[in-house]
């Protein structure tokens, strides 16, 4: 008993007190700003393994195909730089492209966000996940958010065993032909209103296996799509801070 | 960079050898087989590394690797079949007949490639590559049946209760008891192999490595890159190789916390599980200090570093080691004192040495059993060669042998690192990374890398085409040996049991599926 409270003493207070202001330290490649320096764009075009950044009209990166290897911000410092910013989540694919002389958050389309999302699930949100494909750090960053130090259950946010008792699928990986169908049967079996979140990069473009033919990625055109979170894997507070501005009332 | 090797019938190489195709000697099929063979049956200090066929020119090659495990070498045989008529015409006496754990690598041939193993014990789909020859669609596995009226049957995922990563388990029980399980795999399947061949860029690779398991992403980039490195000749300094095996050490630290956590939770046992859980959580966040990502992606690259260790992560790292020791043996005195946790995990799944050799386990699941596979006694690079390091081997082969295994790995790393700072020269300048203008690979030739990743042996190797560009990769992740143990394990268990069964042993969905 005496050796566990020693533990338990020194263990200490584990917990982010507050998940929505916690900052993450450099140098964590989060939102990258573009400035409007002159370089060799095609290079820097050429530079990046999964086509994110586009140079015409003007250069711009997408957090949807970013691998955040930050290679182009090392090679190119003047032009790219990742800060420091962990919020990253939208619901709209577009929000996910940054461009040059871009400098601000990224945040969600309030628009976009059914009506009945906040309504039924603004204080109790329970979670199916599916690996479709991830390469378990996505899905070990999900853990994380569970875990004694993010604790995301704070929130009434949660994931759950069964489909049968979710609000929602949140899918890791880019979705191979041989998960294609048990993906499917997944998301069908949640009972409706449900939401559908797409957790890192592999499964918001494929990633890194954009244009392998051992992918089936139609489950994405058959339905809708209600929050991209990047990264690789993206950070837990990338995808709490995403789900409660998906979900809460409050927008910044 | 290539080097000749020794030639006897088969060719010899060293780990991280470059030598040209035309060097390993083509056998007929029957002596192939006759020597593997008769080496296999010689002793324990053989394993296999890999086997694998890919079409070159006019016919269909076969590399086949054998580590020695007592002299540091690497034996390579190959033989043929003419593309001249169909593959699928062709039939060749099974090795896994005989040596057991040819069986994977069996399998796999004969599904990519259709190419019938006579005698084959077990000759099943392994992956469901989408480009294999076999046509078997993936819901259609022919699991293993018995016709009873008492037994009955337990099927299990792809999808899971928890946030892990999809595969099929089918349990065949009587009442509680497992009688047979069977593990199908391959819904993770991604086409990597492919992809390599497909992404030719240099960074579109190491980022794919990255990726292979990301939970081993320094393990596979570190075998990726010096397997390049060797095929282009390029040498990198000492502190460069000090760093990424500091990086394959701590990456070690914290899936033993993970591990150390995750077997804890099935034991409910809520203490444990935190404190090592929240142990992890600073190691993690000290490799994203380091390199900028939890996992340690993008630290490892070809030729140089943009992240070098600098005196201060230096200093961080030790103060980082010190805490995470005591505390984590704090915890481990009182977690591997209670006899609910003995109970529990003693005499539980238990495999035996024999049964791993047979099966050529690699790695913990090796170790815990008492057979010891690690590469970095066996094969080890330079840097490994120059500290002092002994295997942990245990004997007893249960689930208690592999919580206990990641304890006592956990402390040998942190000795490591520790050992590795001390022999690092704090000069902070690394060279930086290579891109493809300065990369050029040696045409017709083999390489190939193994290290000791945190689950066990990582093998790549890499065959390249006249114009030295890549015509085969091939990716063993460890878990391509090691499942078949949780099968083994699991016998005249209670089902109740699999899940700690699993989590001891945590191996890898995708690292497997590729």
């Amino acid at each position: 008993m005496i050796d566990e409270l020693k533990i338990l003493y020194h263990h200490g207070k584990q917990y982010i007190p507050d998940p929505t202001k916690a900052v993450v330290p450099a140098p964590f490649r989060g939102r990258p700003v573009i400035s409007d320096a002159q370089i060799d764009t095609a290079a820097l075009v050429d530079l990046c393994p999964t086509g994110a950044i586009e140079a015409s009209p003007a250069v711009s990166l997408d957090l949807g195909k970013c691998v955040f290897c930050g290679e182009c911000a090392l090679l190119f410092p003047d032009k790219i730089r990742f800060i420091n910013d962990h919020r990253l989540a939208s619901n709209e694919r577009q929000r996910l492209i940054v461009k040059a002389g871009m400098d601000a958050p990224i945040v969600l389309n309030p628009e976009l966000v059914r009506a009945e999302i906040r309504r039924v699930f603004g204080q109790s949100l329970k979670l199916r996940q599916i690996s479709a494909a991830g390469d378990n750090s996505f899905e070990a960053e999900l853990n994380a958010c569970g875990n004694v130090n993010f604790d995301m259950g704070r929130y009434g946010i949660e994931f759950v065993a069964s489909p049968r008792h979710a609000d929602g699928v949140v899918i890791t990986g880019p979705i191979s032909e041989n998960m294609a169908e048990a993906t499917e049967i997944c998301y069908r079996a949640v009972p409706n209103p449900k939401i559908v979140v797409l957790v890192g990069t592999d499964a918001i473009s494929g990633g890194i296996f954009t244009g392998s033919r051992a992918l089936n990625r139609s489950f994405l055109n058959k339905y809708p799509i209600d929050l991209y979170v990047p990264g690789n894997p993206p950070h837990p507070l990338t995808f709490i801070q995403g789900i409660l501005d998906l979900t809460r009332k409050k927008f910044d | 960079m290539i080097t000749s090797p020794k030639t006897s019938r088969a060719t010899t190489v060293k780990n991280y050898q470059t030598i040209l195709l035309e060097d390993v000697l083509v056998m007929s099929y029957q002596s192939f087989y006759e020597e593997v063979t008769a080496m296999m049956r010689d002793g324990e200090s053989y394993h296999i590394v890999n086997y694998f066929a890919f079409q070159h020119r006019l016919v269909l090659k076969f590399i086949c690797i054998i580590a020695i495990d007592s002299n540091q070498t690497l034996r390579v045989f190959s033989h043929e079949l003419s593309l001249k008529q169909p593959l699928s015409s062709y039939s060749l006496p099974s090795i896994s007949a005989e040596i057991y754990q040819f069986h994977i690598f069996e399998r796999e041939i004969w599904e990519n490639h259709g190419i019938y193993f006579e005698n084959h014990p077990w000759l099943k789909p392994v992956r469901f590559a989408f480009d294999r020859a076999n046509t078997m669609k993936v819901n259609d596995y022919p699991f293993y049946k018995i016709d009873s009226e008492e037994l009955h049957e337990v099927g299990v995922g792809p999808i899971h209760a928890g946030v892990i990563e999809p595969g099929h388990f089918r349990f065949i029980c009587n009442g509680e008891m497992v009688l047979h399980l069977e593990i199908q795999l391959g819904w993770q399947h991604r086409g990597v192999e492919k992809l390599y061949l497909e992404k030719t860029k240099l960074l579109q690779r190491t980022v794919l490595s990255e990726s292979i398991a990301g939970d081993t992403a320094v393990g596979h980039a570190c075998t990726f890159v010096m397997g390049i490195e060797s095929n282009a000749g390029i040498k990198v300094d000492t502190e460069l190789a000090i760093e990424r095996t500091i990086g394959l050490e701590l990456e070690r630290v914290a899936m033993a916390l993970f591990d150390l956590s995750n077997l804890n939770v099935g034991t409910a046992y809520q203490l444990a599980s935190s404190v090592y859980g929240a142990l992890r959580t600073p190691v993690i966040n000290y490799f994203q200090a380091w390199c900028g990502n939890r996992f340690g992606k993008g630290l490892i690259r070809v030729g140089g570093t943009h992240y070098p260790l600098t005196a201060e992560l230096q200093q961080r790292l030790k103060k980082l080691l010190y805490e995470v020791e005591w505390r984590s043996e704090e915890m481990s005195e009182k977690a591997f004192n209670l006899p609910s946790e003995q109970s529990r995990f003693e005499e539980i799944g238990k495999v035996t040495y024999r049964q791993m050799y047979l099966i050529g386990a690699v790695g913990q699941a090796a170790k815990a059993a008492g057979l010891k596979r690690d590469v970095r006694w066996s094969h080890p690079d330079i840097t490994y060669q120059s500290l002092d390091f002994k295997p942990v081997t245990l004997s007893t082969g249960d689930v208690w042998a592999r919580f206990l295994l990641r304890r006592l790995e956990l402390l040998q790393s942190i000795g490591l690192i520790r050992q590795l700072l001390s022999i690092h020269s704090n000069i902070s300048t690394r060279p930086k990374p290579r891109y493809d203008d300065t990369v050029n690979l040696t045409p017709n030739s083999l390489t190939i890398s193994i290290n000791e990743g945190w689950r066990g042996e990582i093998c790549h190797t890499m065959v390249t085409g006249d114009e030295g560009e890549l015509i085969r990769y091939k990716v063993k992740d460890p878990s391509l040996h090691n499942w078949l143990a949780l099968a083994l394990s699991l016998r005249d268990l209670e089902i109740s049991d699999f899940p700690i069964n699993n989590k001891s042993y945590n191996l890898s969905y995708c690292g497997f599926d590729l």
